[in-house]
């Protein structure tokens, strides 16, 4: 276990026990079991289709599971209806309500929940400054910008103190930079008010940057589940390795395993050493990954002490300004990307196309995964 | 030059419409009304003995005799119930037809409109024979009131059956714009109603109704105003003391030829309608700004 950079609460606010939802001839959701702890901020990340909004309205009540259950507090809520659960949620489109002002929007909840009026006004008032939009509380949403009713809808969310807050892609509708800023304050509200998150996005960045931990969703599965760390380090297959930032796969069998690394056989490159993985045996396929900042670049004819080198040629080269990425081609159909940290100014591009390079990397890094 | 000459071209067909159907005839009515009764029926000559002949004095006959103020008010009676039934009546059809499947919700409006594809006398006199004592609806009415030991009563030639023939005759004027106004809502709003709380009854009054207040309002304009101005219906339904505003000005023009009280009667219901669709085109506006 790598440690744990935030420090999540322990004991089980929502346990979801094979959650399965089908529509038609499509499992949208299947078998889903889960835990979130109070006080966490768990995301559900996947690619567009994967299911997570649908587990979002199950946890939700907007929609029920074919089998399986929903438990809050140790309590069954599979079968309440979306009004009962004591959980908001902020929805993709905000669904702020057109025809009542930014404060009648933040009341609403208050209201069905027969707060009184000095108490609501107060609380309503209160909801709004944390957002930073007590002098909007007379607008009506379409004056509004995007960044301000994303705002609205969390505090709307928020106001009514609910054990769990379920926000569905709330920053996809926001620009690039207002999306980073609102991270922050989603970050910074969660651990503030201690609700408990569950936030579903397809935007590996924003799920890496926010959460206590990832489930990873394909085609309503969940393929894994951890910390970002542990995730972006060590993903448990294909899909997650793939999904979560880029990749170099290289498809190899095993040669031998042994309990301080993998000697793994690539035939276009030979033998390449690895990270000892448990539970692999020698004669297994599968592909090994490795991340394009655990690789090193070096001209031809440099001395490192690394225990993978190749030699290559580079195909392209892409300055972004922190790093610049560079295609090189190992051998033919082989090739990986690579991503060098510009530390030192004027020397970006260090290797131009065209130009023999040596690729080499630890023999700790890189997971094997199984094909 | 060219644009100046595709502007007049673009403008004038509906400009000219306007004058020849709506300004003329208004302008005409607007000095019959106010012109003197010939000898035997129609105008007295414009000018006579050398001078114009024109009169307030049929404005005044109108408000000499209670019993016309009194038809007026009966017309808007009538058409306030007329309109509020087809909003009670219309309401859930619109919205069933925009939550059917997509495959029914065309077949859905298109029986909603069907009616006006056979003539409107037609139909109103089929609730003639609906409605009639042989007919099943009032047969089970005075069974029932035969229980309560009560006189046998007509459906047909009453207030109830002129009702009936308005609401149906005016029922697609008010679901068509209500449905297009549901249609538009996002359902996404009433799941975050009920999610932020609200019961379905309270999520329907909480935001689907006031958010189809504008669809509302539409459709009871479009059938307010033409119910005020409806004679065939109570002719054809009603019971002689049913006698509404579009009855007696069709009776000043055919039967007692009373020409400028007929205009006069004409001039006062078109009034009126104005100051209703001022009314329904302020609110609207209202609305409007708050929801854009």
């Amino acid at each position: 276990m790598t440690p744990v950079t935030h420090d999540a609460p322990r004991a089980p606010l929502l346990e979801l026990r094979g959650l399965t939802r089908r529509f038609g001839e499509r499992l949208a959701v299947d078998a889903v079991s889960l835990d979130v702890k109070a006080g966490e901020f768990l995301t559900l990340l996947g690619p567009s289709g994967c299911g997570k909004t649908t587990l979002l309205r199950l946890i939700a009540g907007l929609d029920r599971p074919d089998t399986g259950q929903v438990r809050l507090d140790g309590r069954d809520i599979t079968s309440l209806p979306p009004e009962k659960r004591p959980l908001h949620t902020v929805f993709q489109s905000y669904a702020l309500f057109p025809h009542l002002t930014v404060g009648e929007n933040v009341a609403f909840p208050l209201r069905m929940a027969g707060v009184p009026a000095p108490e609501l006004r107060a609380r309503v008032a209160g909801a709004l400054a944390d957002v930073r939009l007590a002098e909007r509380a007379d607008a009506y949403p379409h004056e509004l910008s995007g960044g301000q009713r994303q705002r609205v809808a969390l505090a709307r969310a928020l106001v009514g103190r609910p054990r769990l807050v379920l926000l569905d892609e709330p920053l996809a509708a926001l620009d690039a930079k207002l999306r980073e800023a609102m991270q922050r304050e989603l970050i910074d509200l969660q651990r503030e008010v201690g609700i408990t998150f569950v936030y579903v996005t397809h935007a590996q960045d924003e799920a890496l940057a926010l959460s206590h931990r990832i489930a990873v969703l394909d085609r309503g599965r969940i393929e894994q589940i951890d910390t970002p760390a542990r995730i972006y380090e060590f993903p448990r297959n294909r899909f997650v390795a793939d999904f979560i930032g880029n990749i170099n796969l290289f498809e190899v069998e095993v040669a031998a395993a042994h309990a301080d690394g993998l000697r793994l056989l690539c035939p276009p490159l030979g033998t390449i050493v690895a990270r000892a993985r448990p539970g692999v045996r020698a004669g297994q396929r599968g592909w090994l990954a490795i991340r394009p900042e655990q690789l090193r670049l070096l001209g031809q004819g440099a001395a490192t002490p690394a225990d993978n080198r190749f030699a290559g040629v580079v195909r392209d080269a892409i300055y972004v300004g922190n790093v610049t990425t560079y295609t090189v081609e190992l051998a033919p159909a082989v090739t990986v990307e690579a991503l060098l940290p510009n530390t030192q100014p004027g020397r970006a591009m260090a290797f131009a196309a065209g130009a023999p390079v040596v690729v080499a990397w630890s023999g700790d890094v890189g997971v094997f995964l199984d094909a | 030059m060219r644009s100046r000459l595709a502007r007049w071209f673009v403008t004038l067909p509906p400009t000219l419409f306007l004058w020849v159907f709506f300004v003329a005839p208004g302008v005409i009515i607007a000095l019959a009304s106010l012109r003197y009764p010939g000898e035997y029926g129609g105008l007295a000559p414009l000018v006579a003995d050398g001078r114009v002949q024109l009169t307030l004095e049929t404005y005044q006959f109108f408000f000499s005799d209670f019993i016309y103020t009194w038809i007026f008010l009966k017309s808007f009676a009538f058409a306030f119930v007329t309109t509020l039934a087809c909003v009670v009546l219309a309401y859930p059809l619109a919205w069933k037809i925009v939550h059917a499947r997509r495959r029914h919700r065309d077949l859905m409006l298109l029986l909603a409109i069907l009616p006006f594809a056979s003539n409107f006398l037609i139909r109103v006199y089929a609730w003639m024979i609906i409605l009639g004592p042989q007919a099943m609806p009032s047969v089970l009415v005075n069974t029932f009131l035969g229980w309560l030991g009560h006189e046998p009563v007509s459906l047909l030639y009453s207030s109830f059956a002129v009702l009936v023939g308005m609401v149906y005759v005016h029922l697609p004027f008010m679901i068509l714009p209500l449905y297009t106004n549901l249609e538009r809502h996002d359902p996404v709003l009433l799941d975050a109603a009920r999610d932020l709380g609200a019961t379905p009854w309270q999520s329907f009054w909480r935001i689907t109704w006031p958010l189809s207040l504008p669809g509302v309002l539409a459709g009871s304009v479009l059938v307010f105003i033409p119910v005020l101005g409806v004679f065939a219906i109570p002719e054809i339904l009603g019971g002689t003391g049913d006698i509404l505003i579009g009855n007696l000005i069709k009776e000043q023009f055919l039967a007692t030829r009373d020409w400028p009280f007929g205009s006069a009667l004409s001039m006062l219901l078109t009034g009126a309608v104005l100051v209703v669709a001022w009314v329904g085109a302020r609110a609207a506006r209202r609305l409007g700004g708050r929801y854009a």
